[in-house]
């Protein structure tokens, strides 16, 4: 086995196990959903409206909330500084783990849009728009969000201040998810430009997170 | 006295001595004719008297960007030249940056009650102006949370390129969100083009506030300096077990 | 010098206060943070802790 599928068969196996934060991540998404409505009222016509933001904000903060774990529980027991130690490049490792963790705890909650949209009396096309923004977005949250979950691996309690650093920097994602889920459905703008935008995002964010994030490791571990 | 030579940080305190001065009567001076030339100035035809806000309002949006530069020119000497005054500047403008930020969405917020009718509007210059307040919010966090100071200069210098590689994306998506949810027009500083009377006292209140930018940057860093010496000392003291 | 500043006078006023007094703000912390520094500096050489480029201008 390669090192690089190696590394990424361990964090999806750690991810998955119960602690690990997978199946959290779409359990947070779920009750923030369920939160919206008891906050907003029970008019499906509104959450019908509405519903393609409440799933993007609640993907987003469910991801973020993962984010946490990135590094930190590597870093607490001492297996960060042996992975930093091995012959891969350290942008290639922070790109395995960043995938390792989007398939374990972005992915899932792509898969959940669908039972999702059923609360929120979303149609067919508007949920298929949200799964596929989503789909794509997801990734671009993930690689933005581990350079910040990198520059707070030292620090304790760094999950609050890693929101802190992150959130203003998904902001275009958010935005160009959004408005493509929304396109799809409500019309007349076409879906195609924000959801390149978005494409061109995710693109742009494989490259810029796992530098950053290496950087900040190698620059916060000495 | 090249660069090179200021990066020796007695150096530096010698050379700040004797420019501080200097700078102070500048800045004092460039806002007496600021000031001045902005009481004069015209009402404009559409914002009336209100147009004098402007005078305050953009050059700190200048400023507020400004600062952000001087951030990513100091994270690049941090990580890239190792210049040792650079994690000073990049701290010493951080507080700085926020503050101008800031003063741009207040006096920003307070132009548009009168224009919009609102204090708060989500128009794509002030909300992105907003996130970059929130940034700044973040790099003064990472500034305080970390506690080495060299660990947290690169750290912050790291944030500080990200930021500057997002800002202008942020800057695109917000006007292009903007114009999505606000199909009319937002007013135009004073029409197609800014007349002179007008254009005139926005150049030197901004020189004056880019005065007072370097005035207070300046004194910061050397504060920031002598912070650092006082650290050393207690370190060695400590050490030394006295 | 009378300025006719409008029906909005008020706001203008606001702002220019505003500014002023965040500017004063700034100017205020970095005197009195200038000023801790250099306290704590003279007390610490006071009490025999000095900087070893110092103590070598001595010598």
């Amino acid at each position: 086995m390669t090192n690089v599928a190696a590394l990424l068969m361990r964090d999806m196996r750690l991810a998955v196990r119960l602690g690990g934060g997978a199946p959290i991540g779409v359990l947070f998404f779920l009750i923030v959903v369920t939160l919206m409505p008891f906050a907003l009222g029970p008019d499906l016509a509104l959450l019908r409206r509405i519903g393609p933001a409440i799933l993007w904000l609640g993907a987003l903060l469910a991801s973020l909330l993962a984010l946490d774990r990135l590094f930190a529980a590597d870093h607490e027991d001492g297996s960060l500084d042996l992975i930093l130690m091995s012959r891969l490049p350290l942008e290639v490792t922070v790109a395995v783990k960043a995938l390792a963790h989007w398939l374990t705890t972005g992915l899932p909650l792509v898969i959940a849009v669908p039972v999702l949209a059923l609360f929120l009396d979303l149609e067919p096309r508007a949920m298929a728009a949200v799964a596929l923004t989503l789909l794509v977005g997801t990734p671009a949250l993930t690689c933005i969000g581990a350079m910040g979950a990198a520059l707070a691996v030292t620090l304790r309690r760094g999950g609050l201040i890693l929101a802190v650093l992150v959130l203003p920097l998904t902001i275009p994602v958010l935005i160009f998810g959004v408005a493509a889920a929304n396109a799809a459905v409500v019309g007349p703008m076409p879906f195609g430009p924000p959801f390149t935008i978005l494409c061109a995002l995710s693109l742009i964010s494989f490259v810029i997170g796992p530098f950053a994030a290496a950087a900040a490791l190698r620059h916060g571990l000495d | 006295m090249t660069i090179i030579d200021l990066a020796n940080p007695s150096r530096f305190l010698a050379f700040t001595a004797r420019v501080l001065p200097w700078l102070v009567a500048a800045t004092v001076c460039a806002f007496a004719v600021g000031l001045y030339l902005a009481a004069l100035a015209p009402d404009d035809y559409q914002q009336g008297a209100t147009v004098k806000i402007m005078f305050i309002h953009v050059p700190n949006a200048w400023l507020a960007m400004f600062c952000w530069t001087v951030m990513t020119v100091a994270a690049l000497g941090t990580l890239v030249w190792r210049h040792p005054l650079a994690d000073v500047a990049a701290k010493a403008a951080a507080p700085l940056g926020a503050a101008f930020t800031f003063l741009c969405l207040l006096t920003g917020s307070l132009w548009g009650r009168p224009m919009w009718g609102t204090y708060w509007v989500w128009d794509g210059r002030l909300t992105s102006v907003l996130v970059l307040f929130l940034m700044y919010l973040g790099v003064l966090a990472l500034w305080r949370t970390v506690e080495d100071p060299s660990r947290a200069a690169r750290a912050v210098a790291i944030l500080t390129l990200v930021g500057a590689i997002n800002l202008p994306i942020i800057k695109f998506s917000v006007d292009w969100w903007a114009t999505l949810h606000q199909p009319a027009s937002v007013l135009r500083l004073g029409g197609p083009t800014i007349h002179r009377s007008i254009l005139v006292p926005l150049l030197v209140m901004g020189l004056a506030f880019m005065l007072l930018f370097l005035t207070l940057h300046l004194a910061a860093m050397r504060n920031e300096i002598l912070r650092r010496r006082v650290r050393t000392l207690r370190l060695m003291q400590a050490q030394a077990g006295a | 010098m009378i300025l006719d500043l409008g029906p909005y006078a008020g706001f203008i006023v606001v702002a220019y206060a505003a500014a002023l007094a965040v500017v004063a703000a700034l100017i205020a912390w970095i005197v009195a943070d200038h000023r801790a520094q250099q306290r704590t500096l003279k007390d610490l050489e006071a009490r025999g802790i000095g900087r070893r480029s110092a103590a070598k201008e001595v010598a």
